[in-house]
């Protein structure tokens, strides 16, 4: 194949430009920042061919490469996407270029070390994404992890230790039982480290759940799933902007990859049997979380919590078992990359202004930011789940799906519906409308040339995901169709 | 039509297409371009308006000839096989609803531009009521449930962005988040209820999901195990839960009254003529669904002629000239509920029709008042305005008469259809619908006509400065209220025969032959006369006549009596005031509950359960244990790094040694 490199060059062409940022130096910090932007499009231009050159009738893996990395253990550096993996290639590189832009100025310390992370860490979520060897993943998966705990430990807010090692003890001790299973696969399925071999390889039941259960500490951590989640609303009040995005935007989609590409395909058994409970899971996340998100006084606490919420809508999606409901769950991560992306950033803009998050010291920014404020209530709108915006698209599909198989199950979700628009428009209404009752208030300056490059961009993907599905869609629904065969087809050994 | 003939040279699809984005491109000029343009800001949405309004009217005298259009635009997703596409329906019942919102909306884009002269926010306006009409015409022409889905919400953020049009002020901020949400109760039974067409007719698509319906006769499902329904009044139930939010039916009216809150052009263009009507011309749009459920229509019937009543009777204690209105909303569109469960579903869409002219006018003809009585809006207050506003007063009589269903004016012949209809209905609680209508005819003269008198009659009542201030609104107010007043008288009488009785809607609706009230008049039909003089023998007539003899004594030749009787009837009248305490109840059990819940999650079950015992619990019973830990937990990175990589490491070598 022509293109075979390519997932190897969307890998490693922001890990050695992220390292070449690193050796200009923090001292030279406006050549750092626009070689991290340079590095970053270049990043985002080798991703582009993934999806130009996409065969869409296929299930099969795309863009494979495959060496031989450790020949005596039989691991390889096998990669290879489908449409389950494109858009999230695509989602990591084209919003690392936001946040490099958004970034810009108001990152003064450090500048080479924070841009070098952001690169690194994209290139090490791209592995996750595009590998299909088991320990290739999990490197990646957990190497992923460093950028980050720096990004929050060393660019974070005053309590960031705390969240750091929250952060770090959920996360850990949560993949350290996936690395189990991976090599418990590997011993059952003649010494390989292969996905698409575990997919295939037959195992009892028991295995499976045991199997299942691992796979799911490690996944449901990362997404977050209730009661998993309080790490995420710590980490992200105290991590930087950026940081904030990409760990939303991009980093809890890695549980949801996780679930498909691993959970489901090789342990079907376990995934039908345990279904019940992860639904429930996800039902709490819709219903209680959107509860303890509504009484939030901290704006980013108040977009964490409604992200838990938003995710739930996803793995709800993934174990109804329908290609509509998966498809429907596909297109709520990409959504939630773009409109949590824009949320934290709109929260950023404003802390950038007045350095607080609090919730009480705003109200009527309208008044002197009116084209933030038009931004900020289309994204809104999008975490709302508006028709017209990408945040509808999601749901939708997946309370449609669901209802197939559980009218409850879909009645609950949907709830959703009415609780995703009393958090959000009553944190606009105290924060954004009102009269201006803070002196401070009254000083902001409206959004600047680059804000607005970043936050209109997003606006359009919100608006054009929400508009015409039908593209995305259509990338997707092939590999969700074959994923769903998969999952309908029993594994215990005869 | 000649005026129409040379739209033959286009494609139909191109003009189908043009009536939405005429308007959405008005109204995307305003809202780009209105910080340049400023006062000129109202040009490019009115171009819009009167371009699809000019359209509306080609396609209604078209629909009128035969034909019509189905037809998509493009496909919005593939849902596993099912294409959902954007698409129009364009038949006599949409090209009827296209002409009335577009011309209402045109009325009230003229109006705007003298009522909102000045405020900051006058290109934002406008762009707001240009996407407004946008989303109102994408709901209105939809040929599936998805497109008129988005249409609902689109019309429903609309109206939450107008309603909060003037957000620094706190109870406007307050109002548009209500309705928002009431609102989103409403969606959350009608996105419920197109999951279940889905899953019953494997199709989000009109014609495909109503030739699907008759199969679905005496299926049922068992929501609650053990009790089995009726798919279809499932289903039809879930949409009317839709419908009830939007059209302000109780108990998800409480949002309509406040929504009062915005400016009085959106409160007679969104929350009187047009987007609170939607839930209507929804249920008549699914008459197929409708008509295979006694049972959901027997709801319908009900619910509508509670709020048709009660709404009505709350009206007469305000004294707030647009709350007053805003009641008398409720009140009618209780009317048109109780007609579509009456399956008089022409007489639903007539009332309508007549509604959109007559409350329009009402909504604007009292922003003339408000405007003249620098913005006070307290009917106590005022007093005596007829000298002073002739246009105004001559038009709000129109608008007045219209609504208590006086002949000939519009509102008497689409309400006394829709009593007559009631009455016709075999459905079980049909008589005391129809007599909550009947007593509502005159409760809806009362409170109409005290409005009245107490405005433009008797003596003065406001301070001195406002009444030497006293005007005429300029030209641009009152020619839309001459161009309302003109439908408003003439409305009913002219089209009663097509719409009310002969055959125009017949294509578009379904009516069950055992049901078909309206048919049953339609025997006896001989001619708007005919139909004039049995009017007048009826006892709505009468009744309306003594709502309007009792306010003329109370209001205007005593105005003493009232406080007299306010003493002997206070009970009665606190649980007037007290709407019933359906907003006591909202604040006090459901805001108050859902906080606390969110709280109680909060502190007790994140952060004492999971947080305390789980997380940290686990956190110190390591660090107990192996005190090396305490180390490990210096928050420095790079060890939690090192130590992963090096126990990878060791993994690794474990296997490459020993396994290997």
């Amino acid at each position: 194949m022509a293109h075979s490199s390519l997932l190897s060059y969307a890998i490693w062409v922001p890990i050695i430009g992220g390292l070449l940022v690193l050796a200009v130096g923090d001292r030279r910090a406006e050549a750092a920042r626009w070689l991290a932007l340079l590095v970053s499009l270049a990043a985002f231009a080798v991703t582009i061919p993934l999806f130009t050159g996409f065969d869409t009738r296929t299930a099969a893996m795309q863009f494979s490469e495959r060496v031989a990395w450790i020949p005596s253990l039989n691991i390889f550096y096998h990669l290879g996407i489908d449409g389950i993996s494109l858009w999230f290639i695509l989602l990591t590189s084209f919003l690392t270029v936001l946040v490099v832009i958004s970034s810009w100025r108001n990152v003064k310390e450090r500048v080479a070390q924070f841009m070098a992370a952001f690169l690194i860490m994209e290139g090490m979520m791209i592995g996750v994404f595009c590998a299909l060897d088991a320990i290739l993943f999990y490197v990646f998966w957990e190497a992923m992890l460093i950028p980050m705990f720096l990004i929050i430990g060393v660019w974070g807010g005053p309590r960031r230790v705390y969240a750091t090692i929250k952060f770090f003890l959920y996360t850990f001790l949560g993949s350290v039982l996936m690395l189990v299973a991976l090599l418990y696969l590997y011993y059952h399925s003649n010494s390989s480290f292969s996905l698409l071999v575990f997919q295939k390889t037959p195992l009892g039941m028991t295995a499976q759940i045991l199997i299942f259960l691992a796979f799911f500490l490690a996944f449901a951590v990362k997404i977050p799933m209730w009661p998993m989640h309080t790490w995420l609303p710590d980490a992200h009040v105290e991590a930087p902007t950026a940081g904030s995005v990409i760990l939303a935007a991009v980093m809890l989609k890695m549980g949801a990859y996780g679930f498909l590409r691993l959970s489901l395909p090789i342990v079907p058994d376990a995934s039908h049997k345990l279904a019940w409970l992860m639904i429930l899971l996800s039902l709490i996340a819709i219903i209680y979380v959107a509860l303890v998100a509504i009484v939030q006084e901290d704006m980013k606490k108040l977009i964490a919590y409604s992200s838990i919420a938003h995710m739930g809508f996803v793995t709800l999606g993934f174990f109804v078992f329908d290609s509509v409901a998966i498809d429907g769950s596909i297109i709520q991560m990409l959504s939630h990359g773009f409109i949590s992306a824009a949320m934290f950033l709109c929260v950023g803009v404003l802390y950038d202004r007045m350095h607080t998050r609090n919730i009480k010291a705003y109200g009527g920014v309208a008044n002197v930011m009116p084209i933030f404020a038009a931004l900020m209530m289309l994204f809104a709108m999008g975490n709302v789940g508006l028709p017209g915006t990408s945040g509808f698209v999601g749901e939708f599909m997946v309370v449609l799906g669901t209802y197939q198989v559980s009218p409850w199950a879909a009645i609950l979700a949907a709830t959703g519906l009415i609780t995703g628009a009393s958090y959000t428009l009553w944190l606009f209404k105290r924060a954004i409308f009102g009269g201006v009752t803070h002196p401070e208030v009254a000083g902001l300056k409206d959004l600047d040339g680059r804000e607005m490059l970043v936050l209109g961009t997003l606006a359009a993907f919100t608006l054009l995901l929400g508009l015409w599905p039908a593209p995305f869609l259509n990338i997707v629904h092939s590999s969700v169709q074959h994923l769903v065969t998969q999952v309908s087809l029993s594994k215990i050994p005869a | 039509m000649w005026a129409f003939d040379w739209l033959n040279a286009f494609p139909p699809l191109a003009v189908y297409l043009a009536i939405p984005l005429a308007p959405l491109a008005g109204s995307l000029m305003a809202g780009f371009w209105g910080w340049k343009l400023r006062g000129q800001a109202h040009w490019a949405p009115i171009t819009g308006v009167i371009i699809a309004l000019y359209l509306s009217l080609a396609v209604l005298w078209q629909a009128s000839h035969g034909i019509t259009f189905y037809g998509n635009v493009y496909t919005w997703a593939i849902l596993g096989h099912l294409p959902v596409s954007i698409g129009f329906d364009i038949d006599s019942l949409t090209a009827l609803m296209l002409v009335i919102v577009t011309f209402v909306s045109l009325c009230v884009h003229l109006y705007t531009i003298g009522y909102m002269h000045g405020d900051p926010g006058y290109a934002r306006f406008f762009s707001y009521i240009a996407l407004f009409t946008f989303s109102m015409i994408m709901l209105v022409m939809s040929n599936n449930f998805l497109q008129i889905f988005f249409g609902w919400e689109a019309v429903g953020l609309v109206s939450y962005l107008l309603i909060g049009f003037w957000f620094q002020r706190e109870s406007a901020n307050v109002a548009a988040l209500k309705a928002f949400i009431v609102n989103r109760v409403g969606d959350f039974g009608f996105l419920i209820g197109i999951a279940a067409i889905y899953h019953y007719c494997g199709s989000l698509d009109y014609r495909t999901v109503f030739a699907a319906i008759p199969h679905l006769v005496g299926q049922t499902l068992e929501i609650i195990p053990g009790h089995p329904w009726s798919v279809l009044t499932w289903i039809a139930l879930l949409l009317f839960i839709g419908a009830m939010g939007k059209s302000a039916q109780v108990p998800l009216h409480v949002w309509l009254p406040e929504s009062m809150e915005g400016p009085t052009p959106i409160s007679a263009l969104i929350h009187a003529a047009t987007m609170v009507t939607a839930g209507i011309f929804m249920v008549a749009r699914m008459s197929p669904i409708y008509e295979q459920s006694a049972t959901a229509l027997t709801v319908v019937l009900i619910i509508g002629a509670v709020t048709a009543l009660f709404m009505g009777l709350i009206g007469l204690v305000q004294n707030d000239i647009k709350r007053i209105i805003a009641y008398s909303t409720l009140s009618q569109l209780g009317y048109m509920t109780a007609a579509l469960g009456a399956s008089a579903f022409s007489a639903a869409i007539f009332h309508l029709m007549t509604h959109a002219f007559f409350k329009a006018l009402l909504f604007l003809a009292a922003g003339s008042v408000i405007h003249a009585m620098a913005n006070e809006q307290d009917i106590r207050k005022m007093g005596g305005l007829r000298k002073a506003m002739p246009i105004t007063y001559i038009t709000f009589l129109i608008g007045s008469l219209a609504l208590s269903g006086i002949p000939p004016f519009a509102g008497f012949f689409s309400k006394d259809l829709i009593i007559e209809a009631v009455g016709l209905s075999t459905l079980p609680g049909a008589g005391w619908a129809e007599l909550m209508l009947v007593v509502g005819a005159f409760v809806t003269a009362l409170y109409t006509f005290r409005m009245f008198f107490l405005v433009f009659h008797g003596t003065p009542r406001m301070d001195e400065h406002t009444r030497s201030h006293l005007h005429e609104s300029p030209l641009v107010i009152t020619i839309p209220l001459i161009a309302l007043a003109i439908p408003a008288i003439y409305a009913g009488w002219a089209y009663i025969g097509p719409i009310g009785f002969g055959h125009f809607l017949d294509s578009s609706l379904v009516i069950a032959p055992q049901l078909n009230t309206v048919g049953e008049i339609s025997t006896h039909w001989q001619g708007t006369g005919e139909f004039l003089l049995h009017g007048l023998l009826a006892w709505p007539f009468w009744l309306a006549l003594s709502g309007i003899a009792v306010a003329t004594w109370f209001y205007w030749l005593r105005p003493g009596l009232p406080v007299a009787l306010t003493r002997f009837l206070s009970p009665f009248i606190w649980v007037l005031e007290s709407k019933y305490g359906f907003d006591a109840f909202n604040q006090t059990v459901l805001v108050r509950g859902v906080l606390q819940l969110g709280r109680l999650f909060w502190h007790v079950g994140d952060e004492r359960l999971i947080d305390g015992i789980m997380v940290n619990g686990t956190a110190r019973e390591i660090g107990k244990t192996a005190s090396s830990w305490r180390r490990v937990q210096t928050g420095y990175i790079y060890h939690y790094a090192f130590a992963m990589i090096i126990g990878l490491i060791l993994l690794m070598t474990y296997f490459v040694v020993w396994r290997g």
